[in-house]
Parts: structure tokens; C-alpha cells; sequence
């Protein structure tokens, strides 16, 4: 979708604080997700070194978790990220190209 | 020449033919795309043309270097459980990238990150102080990967010094990437990856259909919460040497990777008070020292400009984040087999805790497959250690060029195009190009045969930290607040990543120089050492501070256009805001 000018309001500082603020707001709900399994990981085996050394399926808990879900869960983060930044991109373009019938 | 002779002899042929094989098709590769290489534009950045699914393969094809081939294998092995971090945030770290840097960072349209450094500021010193640090970071990461290949080819051949090995991939690699620059090198990195997968797996899957799977072997290592005596017959699992970590601390976390400098004051302590007193701060150092290891990790990822380089050859913001994901899920799912390799290797192979580095555990993903040749699979064992042998060589030669492109960038195009010759044509640009690769290489090869006794991960993990202290907030504050100055975002990437470079060099001081004076400091001061060997838990930090005092102390100099461009940084291109910051006119050299 692309549009021939770049209508006004694009132009002004209220305009560029949402679009960062609503951007940025996306990025940072995505990282608390990543970031608390960071943090919780390594206080779980500090704090809680036998539960984490249960056996799953011959892994230790703790080394199922790192060594194999890591991976998928961050997969999964990265989708919804993607899906919804693409939604917000699109919606930003079709609002200036209303704004720009009017 | 007798030893020569002697080496010639003891060759598995299998090895050999997979590895020049190999070596034949990047050199192949690299002549027929050299014929489509012709502008700047193609050297620089691939003509901005490449698509998410080349591009993906090929970002993963040069992230995966010799330390993640044989590096990872070797530390888990080594280490155990929090050798494990390193493959997780080596592949998690994108996700930094992504929702923070990648998405703006194309929009930008510059060449080089120094492009961005300056056109983001409007400060030509900024420039000269960023293509500093890709050079830094960059030959910090090139040691390993040259380390890589003079450890490989030593292998094949044994008897070969490890000097030849090093020149030789270095001689091939700086001869492809002359030819055929970004647009050249995309397409080889993009079937390296795929090598190296294969490489990686199915070695691997064969193996432990005959030995034993992940888990079993996993199984076989005893937590200090499970009798030792309980079912241990399950796979075959071969004495370890005295030197090899003991089950229940391999397979924990917060073991001898991250207790080492404790561990070594415990050794030294006089009296018993002050023994005491150190293993009670055992646990919460090592606690420390996983955590600085993760910031470093994940935000050096972020910071790497080989790496970020790369997203400049997206044709837009959209592209780059797409791009992004498929990199995490393609280097996600090589990550979950090198722990495969140390794992089995703990059990299989325990004679290589006996040596150190090259021909210890480093090597644990070579040596892996011939052991089928005692389990009546001779033929097996030498097809797949050369498939292994394959996938080593594809590694350090991917990275190495994808370093080698980024450097001779920074050479050729902000140094030589930018400061020095601003008016140069395009022809020239390209000639300076290819000279800076020739230096670049001979410069590599030079600083690769000094690394020999170090740790291939050990290096990586350096370059992460410095990246993470410099490029990393850089980047991250430029794109998302305002209010940045360039003496601010300067102060904060100097100090922040100078800071944390010399750190590191002390602990080298000691480690590979033998300065016994800093050996002793480190032995009263544990805590001192932990935080010189892994900087970023206060580097990062220190550096984004500093960039937010400086940048409020300065604030008249904030850019008069900065709505602008931050706008062309986060406005999606639909709004036709999007300017290339270097126009492709400019670069075109027909």
C-alpha cells in the first residue's frame, strides 16, 4: 500500500510521540515475556536447585528448559511481534491515506 | 620432509575429499557470482535486492561461526549446564535485534553502521569513532574463527603447523570476497548454512541411533539429588580422567564455568576462616556471572556490525523483521544439536578432558563420529567425521568472510570513500574495496596465528561483551530517544566499550601472557576477576548511563532535524517518508 504524498499531521511532534510510543509500547510488552524468562531462570536454579534437577524424560528440568523449550518459546515471540507490528505499520499507512480524501 | 611423508599416510581420505570439496564449491561459488558483482552498490550491500529467504540463510550461514560449529560442543562438554547459555543466547539475542534495532535500522538506508553513526548526528567524527569499533569487534571476532581453521586443518592433517591452516583459509576467503563482495558472499553463506545443518544432524541422529540418544547419555550423569548407583547401565559410558568435572556439578548449573575464580582463591587460602568465608560467596558470584554472561550475550547480538550490516541488504523495514524471525527459528534449531555432540562426547570420548583447547574438548565434534569405526562401522565413521569436517570448514570460512566484507567496508567506504577521498568515483570506491580486503585478510591471518592456546567460545564471548557495551546502546538510544546528543552517545560507546575491552584484556594478560602479579591479584579479589572476565552487567549499564547525562548536559547540540529523522527511523515506508541515506545513484558503478 503505498501513497503518493505524505499528508500533513505526519509532520508534526504529536504525530512522531504516538508513533514511537505505540511502537516502542509493542516492542516492550514482547521483551518483558523474553526478559522475566531470562531473569526466572537462573533464580529458579539458585533458589530452587532440587526442584529444577527433577528428571524429565532423562533431562534435568532445568536443562529441558535451556537446552530445548528455549528456543520455541522465543520463536513464538518473535511471530506475535512480527503479525502485530506489520498490523500496526498497515494501520498507520491507511489512517494518511484517509486523512489525505478528506 | 619425512614428517611430511609420514602425515600424507595417516589422511582418512573420506575426511579430506568432504573438507576440499567443500572448499572447492565456496571457491566456485564465489568466481561464477563474481561475474554479477559489478556496481558498488552490489559490494557494499547486494544491491539492496535480497530476499527474505536468501537473506535469512545467509545471516544464519555467517552467524554461525567456528565457535558455535565446534565452540559450543567443546564448552558444554568442558563446562556442562551453563556452557548451555551460550547456544541459547547466541540464538535468543535476536530477539533483541528484532523488536528493538532491525525494523528502524533498514529504514535508515545507510551503507555501514558508521553511515548511520554519522547521518543520524550529522558528525563526521562520529563516523571515524564507529569505524573503530567495527574494526575493533570485528578482529576480535575473526581470532577464533581463524583459530577455527588452523585447529581443522591440524586435524586432517596431523603434523600440518598450525600456522598453515590459518593462512590458507585465510588465503581463500580474502580471494572471494575481493571478487565478488556482499552480492558475492550471500549466496555462499546462504549454502553454508545449509551444509552446516546438515553437517550438524545428521551425524548426530546416526550416532545416537547406535550409541545411545540425548537424554540417555544425559541421564548417565548423576545430580547431587540422585544416588550415583541407581541405573547408571543404561548407555556405555567410559570412565573420566581426574581433570574431567564431576557428574554433579557438570550437569547443574552454576558449575566450574562460573565458580573458577572462587575455586581458584579456595586453592590458595591460607587459613580456614578465610576458605570459609570464600565458599559462602561461591553461589552468589556464580549467580552474578551467569547473569553478566547473559546481558553480554543477548545484547552483544544485538550489537554486531557484521551482523547488522547484513539487514542493510533487506529491501525494506518489513523485510528485515521477517528476515529476522526466520534467522532465530534457522540458527534456533542448529543450537539444540552442538550440546547433542558434548553430551555424548562426556560419555564416549573422556580422554579429550586431558588436553587442552585445539586438542581437548574443542574438538569433541570431530572426533565424535570415528568412534563408529570400534563399532564395526568403519566406512560410516570416516563419511561422516568428513561430513563434520565439511560443516567446520563451511563454519569459520562463512564468518570469516561476512567479517572480512564488513571490515573492508568500513575501510573501503567510510574511510577511503568518506574521509579520505570524498570525491572518488565509484570505480575507485570498488578498487579500494577489494585492496582493503587484501589487508584486512593479511592483518586476520597475522593475529590468528598468535591465538592458538585460547578458548575458540572464550573469544567469541569477548567480542559479545565489547559489542554489548558499545554498539548496543548506541543503537538502541539512537533509534528510541530524542534527546541524544552525538557527545553523548560518543562518551557512552568509548568508555562504555573501552572500559570493557580493557577489561578483558587484563584477564588475557594473565591467562595467555602468564602475568603472575594480576594471577595474584585475582586469587584476593575473586569478585574483581569475575567482573573483568565478563564486563557487560556493569558495562551496559555505565554506557546507556553515560549516554543520558552527557546527551542532557548537551542538549542544545541535539540535531535541529531530529523530528525528521526519526520519523524516516519509525515511519512505515508506505508514508514514502523512506530515503536511502546513501543513494543508490551514488554507488551505482556501471
Amino acid at each position: 500500500m503505498k501513497i503518493s504524498s505524505t499528508p500533513d499531521h505526519v509532520h508534526t511532534d504529536g504525530f512522531l510521540a504516538r508513533l514511537m510510543r505505540d511502537q516502542l509500547k509493542l516492542s516492550i510488552a514482547c521483551a518483558l515475556f523474553f526478559v522475566t524468562a531470562l531473569v526466572a531462570l537462573p533464580l529458579l536454579n539458585y533458589f530452587q536447585p532440587e526442584y529444577m534437577a527433577q528428571r524429565v524424560a532423562g533431562f534435568t528440568l532445568s536443562w529441558l528448559i535451556l537446552g530445548v523449550l528455549f528456543f520455541p518459546f522465543v520463536w513464538i515471540i518473535s511471530y506475535i511481534f512480527i503479525k502485530r507490528s506489520i498490523a500496526l505499520e498497515e494501520a498507520e499507512a491507511a489512517a494518511a491515506k484517509d486523512s489525505l480524501k478528506k | 620432509m619425512t614428517p611430511l611423508l609420514a602425515t600424507i599416510t595417516d589422511i582418512d581420505p573420506w575426511i579430506a575429499t568432504c573438507s576440499l570439496i567443500t572448499v572447492a564449491i565456496t571457491v566456485g561459488m564465489g568466481f561464477w557470482s563474481a561475474g554479477k558483482s559489478k556496481s558498488a552498490g552490489d559490494f557494499f550491500v547486494a544491491g539492496r535486492s535480497v530476499s527474505v529467504g536468501w537473506n535469512a540463510s545467509a545471516i544464519s550461514g555467517e552467524y554461525l561461526s567456528a565457535a558455535s560449529f565446534m565452540g559450543v560442543a567443546g564448552m558444554v562438554m568442558l563446562n556442562g549446564y551453563d556452557a548451555l547459555w551460550y547456544p541459547v543466547c547466541y540464538a535468543c539475542g535476536y530477539l533483541f535485534l528484532l523488536l528493538f534495532i532491525a525494523g528502524p535500522l533498514r529504514r535508515f538506508g545507510a551503507y555501514t553502521i558508521p553511515d548511520f553513526a554519522e547521518g543520524r548526528y550529522d558528525s563526521p567524527v562520529f563516523r571515524k569513532i564507529a569505524v573503530c569499533f567495527v574494526l575493533f569487534i570485528g578482529f576480535f571476532y575473526t581470532m577464533p574463527q581463524m583459530k577455527g581453521a588452523g585447529t581443522t586443518l591440524a586435524y586432517i592433517f596431523p603434523g600440518l603447523p598450525y600456522w598453515v591452516g590459518v593462512a590458507v583459509v585465510g588465503a581463500v576467503i580474502t580471494l572471494n570476497v575481493s571478487l565478488g563482495g556482499m552480492k558475492g558472499i550471500t549466496l555462499v553463506q546462504a549454502f553454508q548454512y545449509w551444509l552446516k545443518v546438515f553437517a550438524i544432524t545428521l551425524p548426530i541422529f546416526i550416532l545416537a541411533s547406535i550409541v545411545g540418544q540425548y537424554q540417555e547419555h544425559l541421564d548417565a550423569n548423576k545430580t547431587a539429588f540422585e544416588s550415583a548407583a541407581a541405573n547408571s547401565a543404561q548407555v556405555e559410558r567410559k570412565a573420566l580422567p581426574e581433570k574431567a568435572p564431576k557428574d554433579e556439578q557438570w550437569i547443574a548449573p552454576f558449575g566450574s564455568l562460573t565458580t573458577k575464580a572462587v575455586d581458584t582463591a579456595i586453592k590458595k587460602a591460607k587459613t580456614p576462616e578465610e576458605k570459609a568465608a570464600l565458599e559462602a560467596n561461591k553461589r552468589p558470584y556464580s549467580l552474578l556471572y551467569t547473569y553478566s554472561l547473559i546481558i553480554a550475550l543477548v545484547c552483544g547480538t544485538a550489537g554486531l556490525p557484521h551482523i547488522l550490516v547484513r539487514f542493510y541488504t533487506n529491501p525494506d523495514g518489513v523485510a528485515a523483521k521477517r528476515t529476522t524471525m526466520w534467522v532465530m527459528i534457522l540458527i534456533g534449531v542448529f543450537y539444540v544439536f552442538p550440546p547433542v555432540y558434548g553430551v555424548i562426547g562426556r560419555s564416549l570420548t573422556p580422554e579429550l578432558y586431558n588436553a587442552v583447547g585445539a586438542k581437548g574438548t574443542d574438538k569433541v565434534v570431530l572426533e565424535l563420529p570415528t568412534l563408529l569405526a570400534g563399532k564395526n562401522h568403519p566406512l560410516l565413521g570416516s563419511i561422516l567425521s568428513g561430513i563434520t569436517c565439511a560443516g567446520a570448514f563451511a563454519a569459520f570460512m562463512s564468518t570469516f568472510s561476512g567479517l572480512l566484507v564488513s571490515m573492508s567496508s568500513a575501510l573501503a567506504h567510510d574511510i577511503y570513500g568518506r574521509m579520505l577521498k570524498p570525491n572518488s568515483s565509484p570505480e575507485q570506491r570498488l578498487k579500494a574495496f577489494k585492496w582493503a580486503a587484501v589487508i584486512i585478510g593479511v592483518v586476520s591471518v597475522g593475529l590468528g596465528t598468535q591465538v592458538e592456546k585460547l578458548n575458540i567460545n572464550y573469544l567469541v564471548g569477548q567480542a559479545f561483551a565489547i559489542a554489548a557495551a558499545s554498539y548496543f546502546p548506541l543503537l538502541f538510544m539512537s533509534v528510541w530517544w530524542r534527546g541524544m546528543t552525538m557527545r553523548g552517545a560518543a562518551t557512552g560507546m568509548l568508555v562504555g566499550g573501552l572500559l570493557a575491552l580493557s577489561s578483558i584484556f587484563l584477564t588475557t594478560l594473565s591467562d595467555v601472557y602468564a602475568v603472575q602479579t594480576l594471577a595474584d591479584f585475582w586469587v584476593e579479589h575473586p569478585l574483581a576477576r569475575i567482573l573483568c572476565e565478563q564486563p557487560a552487567i556493569w558495562a551496559v549499564p555505565l554506557s546507556i548511563t553515560l549516554m543520558i547525562v552527557v546527551s542532557k548536559a548537551t542538549a542544545r547540540t541535539i540535531p535541529s532535524d531530529v523530528r525528521m529523522k526519526m520519523l524516516v527511523l519509525h515511519a512505515p515506508e508506505a508514508l514514502g517518508l523512506k530515503q536511502e541515506y546513501i543513494k543508490e545513484h551514488e554507488g551505482v558503478g556501471h
